[in-house]
């Protein structure tokens, strides 16, 4: 167990290592910052010394070490744009991203679950049915799209919750969070819906499938014969054998939702990360940009981390050292 | 002697499909008395299983009981549904299925299965579950039962899994148990032991059981009793020495001359000529007749022969016909 725990946590730092090289890359590859960042009246001698004072005029190794040796320390270099450190604009910006993609996840999860086993369980009934051809629209409508329709209905023709931004928030420590005021609350529900929408729907179907395979397997079939209890055969010996393959895809989606928040963001004018990175882009801010990159994958490699230490304690086969034997 | 245990009545099982009904039990009656082990046997799909699963109220749907009666301990179980059926289940009937690899949820610990099981059908606190879930491993045989309580089914060979089903099926000490192919998935060396095992206990509490198999030396071990079923219907039913040494029905015969036995040496074994018929395509008259060697137009045209005197449902049985 232990062995395994370091061989993923030595393959985790690999993926973040690479992911940094590319992300380093930018830097050396993806346009001129120093055009942005002077104005037209400019003399070559301005042009040089911001170089310098940047480092970018070293060869590219020592450029990637130093830009490693930073971002493990959590200095990403000076933003382009707007001249202060990068690491504290991300540290004022996460907590709108963490926050939406908490509650969105939570949605996700919660609903996606419930309704999976609720449409596998009555899968001729009605409802079930119903609930199944909905998700199809949750699957297939792009998230844009979503948010746009949820804006016009509740904000425009309704005017119940407000169209953009976070609403007031409160300062707790360095972290900002909607959650303790009304309008923080309210400002939350649309983005969270629109971000969390296309995974419930997604969740909902694979829950379903696998439970409709497991209610299909001998121990089920024993369990009845049993007499047990129709809601313990259906949780607790059919439930606990779907989440084994659910759990690796919802693992996947967190990360996805993180990274997606992008356009969410957008639709709602959200103070997070992702926004911050699509105005990195239009403005070339590549520190920023490469901020947000390795933020990013360190999340994606974490929530995996976390995914395979679940399966050992979901499925005992996984657990190879355990005691007993044949 | 007392009340059967277990007494079925013309049971008839029906399955609805597009192209019409087809009925894979048909009029099935046969009693079992407390202590006694029935053994059922037929090919694959005579309808052995299907009876058994009507017993326990497990029918897959579209398949449901058409008619006839089942009674258990001088109660009327083929009506019952939802949670009093449920009820019945595990407290008053057992069942232990072919393959203990798939049988046990591999994600809970044997011992929670056995505690689950018994909390559910008897009025004990958590404490005495557990210290009866030791007894049950003791009693199948499992050695170090309180230590293995906390292992998982994967950690168990497939023999000692099969043990587990046993235990679980017995664990709320059930009147009736239904033992569909207890052995099939088994290697032979572990066959003999778990057939053993099966026939002690239920000797000892005076279970009823119903062991469904196609295995005639499994028959021959350990059933009282022996029905033999051939498409849905009940062709021979009684004491196994007699079915056995002495068949009366045709395919009883055939049956008996194709299962190799050492005696036999390395003579060629004998084939019943043909297939079973498919379950839409049961012939008119007697449904052995086209695969019969006695055959004659009573059997081919009149309605299908009862069971009479001689235990066997035929209207020409056999007397005295030696098994090669």
């Amino acid at each position: 167990m232990l062995a395994y725990i370091i061989r993923r946590v030595a393959q985790s730092a690999l993926v973040l290592l690479i992911v940094g090289l590319v992300a380093f890359s930018m830097f050396t590859f993806v346009g001129d910052p120093i055009d942005n960042m002077l104005g037209q009246e400019r003399t070559q001698e301005d042009i040089d010394r911001l170089r310098g004072q940047l480092g970018l005029d070293q060869p590219f190794p020592v450029q990637y070490y130093k830009f490693l040796e930073n971002a493990v320390q959590g200095n990403f270099g000076v933003s382009y744009r707007q001249g202060r450190p990068v690491s504290d604009i991300l540290l004022e910006r996460a907590p709108a991203t963490l926050e939406l993609a908490a509650v969105s996840g939570l949605l996700a999860i919660g609903f996606g679950i419930a309704l999976g086993v609720f449409t596998a369980i009555r899968r001729n009934g009605v409802l079930a049915n119903f609930i199944m051809s909905a998700s199809l629209i949750g699957v297939s409508l792009p998230t844009f799209l979503i948010g746009i329709l949820l804006i016009y209905l509740f904000s425009v023709e309704l005017g119940w919750l407000p169209s953009f931004g976070r609403g007031d928030t409160v300062d707790l420590g360095g972290w900002s969070t909607g959650f303790l005021t009304e309008s923080g609350r309210k400002a939350l529900i649309l983005p969270a819906i629109t971000l969390g929408l296309y995974q419930m729907t997604l969740i909902m179907r694979l829950v379903r499938s696998e439970m409709l395979e497991v209610l299909r397997q001998d121990y089920i079939r024993f369990a009845q014969a049993r007499g047990l209890r129709e809601r313990a055969v259906n949780f607790r010996h059919a439930l606990k054998n779907t989440m084994v393959p659910v759990i690796t895809v919802i693992g996947l989606q967190l990360g996805a939702i993180i990274a997606f928040a992008i356009i969410t963001e957008t639709v709602f004018q959200w103070p997070g990360v992702g926004l911050l990175f699509i105005n990195a882009i239009q403005f070339v801010d590549i520190p920023v940009m490469a901020a947000y990159l390795m933020l990013i994958s360190v999340m994606f490699v974490g929530i995996n981390l976390i995914v395979d230490l679940l399966y050992f304690t979901i499925d005992p086969r996984l657990r190879v050292d355990g005691k007993g034997g044949h | 002697m007392t009340d059967p245990v277990l007494s079925i009545r013309n049971l008839t099982v029906d399955i609805p499909g597009r192209y019409g009904t087809v009925r894979p039990v048909d009029g099935v009656s046969y009693d079992i008395a407390a202590g006694e082990i029935l053994g059922v046997v037929g090919e694959s799909g005579a309808g052995k299983s299907m009876a058994g699963n009507a017993v326990i109220g497990l029918l897959n749907r579209p398949a449901f009981i058409s008619g006839g009666e089942i009674w258990l301990n001088g109660q009327r179980i083929d009506q019952l549904r939802g949670d009093t059926m449920r009820r019945l289940r595990g407290k008053q009937i057992g069942m232990v299925f072919q393959d203990p690899l798939t049988s046990l949820n591999p994600l809970l610990q044997v011992g929670e299965q056995l505690t689950e099981t018994m909390l559910t059908h008897l009025d004990i606190s958590k404490a005495e579950a557990e210290k009866r879930a030791v007894a049950a491993l003791d009693e199948v045989g499992i050695p170090g039962a309180a230590e293995r309580l906390n292992s998982y089914p994967h950690e168990f060979s497939g023999g000692m899994r099969q043990r587990v089903v046993i235990a679980l099926a017995l664990c709320a000490e059930p009147s009736l148990v239904i033992a569909d192919e207890p052995t099939t998935a088994l290697d032979v060396s572990v066959q003999a032991q778990i057939i053993s095992l099966l026939r002690k206990l239920c000797r000892e509490r005076g279970t009823a059981v119903m062991l469904i198999t196609h295995d005639m030396g499994v028959i021959a071990e350990a059933a009282d009793r022996v029905a033999v079923m051939y498409a849905g219907r009940l062709a021979e039913l009684g004491p196994v020495r007699d079915v056995i040494t002495d068949p009366s029905h045709p395919y009883t015969h055939g049956l008996m001359a194709s299962t190799p036995l050492a005696s036999r040496g390395k003579a060629r074994l004998h084939q019943i000529p043909g297939a079973m018929p498919r379950l839409d395509a049961i012939p008119e008259g007697c449904a052995f007749n086209p695969r019969c060697p006695h055959a004659r137009d009573k059997c081919r045209h009149d309605p299908r022969p009862e069971m009479g005197a001689s235990n066997a449902a035929c209207w020409f049985p056999l007397v005295g016909a030696e098994v090669l």
